[in-house]
Order: structure tokens, then sequence, then C-alpha cells
């Protein structure tokens, strides 16, 4: 209605509603996948250093999964893409 | 087959073998049967008018039901892992839209690199050398040939070594445990 202010309250809950949370990509443990691959495609693919890569080879081998990446929705299609271009097993889903 | 050595050339680096007939034989037959399944899937996907004009391509929605098949393109969601997830039929559109969008791509990718080992191995065995990007694209090529494999065979993280000589599946597993090897001394070798 013409004249009729929104209250600042209902405007600063919309705004935080409209903010993404950020998503997170997960790789899967595989009886397949090498380990010295795995390391490999993190380095490649991401630009990890080898240890960091290696870090996380190791958390996917020991705890059947770690997340090797965050951000953006569109972004981590990009990475699930790749990764599943290079044989592992990703997903993506919304940071808890 | 010798296990690979990357050495430096006037070319630069190289990556460097040696195979038998057999090897080379059983190889590129693994291969070609393995960008056969994915062309059959791709030859799957719906046709769309309007791909011509917009330039995107819309792939299958659904996952294979090839097991193979299934594993070299596996869901990019998975509903029972994502607690923030509300309801079964959103992840399912969530996975339909993904796979469609992106489906394609990672076929055309895993084709090219099946494709190099194909141009690479000599036809009747003998030494094969290799540029970084060469290997790359083995490495990419092996990987798929053993997620098929592997999950033809039902491998797990309890598949022995060597199964019962009387048991169909023996020689398939010798072919895949010489993959594995040939695969982990390649990628040791391009990135020490």
């Amino acid at each position: 209605m013409a004249g009729q202010a929104v209250p600042a309250e209902a405007e600063q809950v919309q705004e935080t509603e409209s903010v993404d949370r950020p998503w997170v990509t997960v790789v899967w443990d595989d009886p397949v996948n090498l380990m010295h691959y795995v390391t490999f495609i993190f380095q490649k693919l991401f630009g990890y250093s080898k240890a960091k890569a290696t870090e996380l080879m190791l958390e996917v081998h020991n705890e059947g999964k770690a997340v090797v990446s965050s951000g953006s929705r569109d972004k981590m299609e990009h990475d699930v893409q790749r990764l599943h271009a290079a044989g592992l097993w990703a997903t993506m889903q919304r940071d808890e | 087959m010798r296990p690979w050595i990357r050495k430096n050339s006037l070319s630069g680096p190289k990556l460097r073998s040696e195979m038998d007939a057999h090897e080379a034989s059983v190889l590129r037959s693994l291969v070609a049967s393995v960008l056969g399944m994915l062309e059959d899937r791709a030859g799957q996907a719906p046709q769309d008018d309007l791909a011509q004009l917009t330039g995107l391509r819309t792939g299958n929605a659904t996952p294979p039901d090839n097991p193979a098949v299934r594993r070299l393109l596996p869901d990019f969601h998975r509903p029972d892992q994502d607690s923030a997830q509300h309801a079964d039929d959103e992840s399912a559109d969530l996975n339909g839209a993904m796979r469609s969008l992106h489906e394609p791509d990672i076929i055309d990718a895993k084709l090219a690199a099946g494709a190099m080992i194909l141009r690479t191995v000599p036809e009747t065995g003998g030494r094969v050398v290799l540029t970084p990007e060469q290997a790359e694209s083995w490495l990419y090529a092996l990987n798929d040939v053993r997620l098929a494999l592997g999950a033809t065979l039902d491998i797990d993280d309890d598949t022995p070594e060597v199964l019962d000589d009387d048991d169909p599946r023996a020689p398939h597993l010798d072919v895949y445990h010489w993959l594995t090897w040939v695969q982990d001394s390649l990628v040791q070798a391009l990135q020490p």
C-alpha cells in the first residue's frame, strides 16, 4: 500500500534467508582407486601441495570420506564433474 | 611389461615402458570395450532440438542400469548422507538435473582419455613413450578400465589376491591386478 514502509526487522530477516549456505564437495572411499592416484588427482585438480593432498587421501581412506573443497553450488558442481571425469566418487551437499 | 620410468629427452620429459604383444592386445581390447559402453550410453541421451542452437547438450537424467557404466557415471548427490536434505524427491531432482547437465562432458573426457591409449599402444607390442600429458590420459583411462572391471567382478576390500583356478572370474582378476600395477607404476613415475 502506498506510503507504508517495510519494518526494518522484516527486511533484515529476508536478507539473511537469501544468502546461500556454502556447499561442499565430498570424496568417498572406493576399493578400486589407488592411494597414489587419488593423491595425484587432488594435487592436479585443486592445486593442493603433496602433503595436503596426501592428508586428504588418507582421510578418505581411513574415515571413508573427506571434504575436499567448499564454496558456491556452481563451483561444487564443477569440482564434482572433474572428479567424476577422473574416476573418483564425489558428491556435493550443503555445508552442515 | 616393464615398470614405467621417467626420462628426460631433447623434446622434454618422457614416460617409458615396454609391453609384449599379448599385453598390448588385452589393453586395447579392454579400453575399446569401455569406450563402447560409454558411446552406447551417450547414444541413449534424449535428442534435443535446441542443443544445436544453444550449444547446451542434454544428457541422460537417470542413472545407468549397467553396474560398470553406473560406476563410471555416478550420482552427484547422496541423499542418505546429506542431513540438510529435506525430501528424497528434492534429491532425485538434483541428481537428474546434475546428470543431464554434466554427463555428456564427463563421457567426452573419458572417451578422449581412452582414445589416447588406443593411439599410443603399439599394435603388436613394443616400446611405449609418452609425454606427461599423454601419461595423464593413460592414468584416467586405466582407472576407468579398472573401475569397470571392478564393478563387473564385484571387487571390494575383501576380494582376495587370487581366486581358485576353477573360478571363472580368476583370469579377469589377474588382468585387473596387472592393470593396477601398470597404473600405480605410471602415477609414481609421473609424479614421484
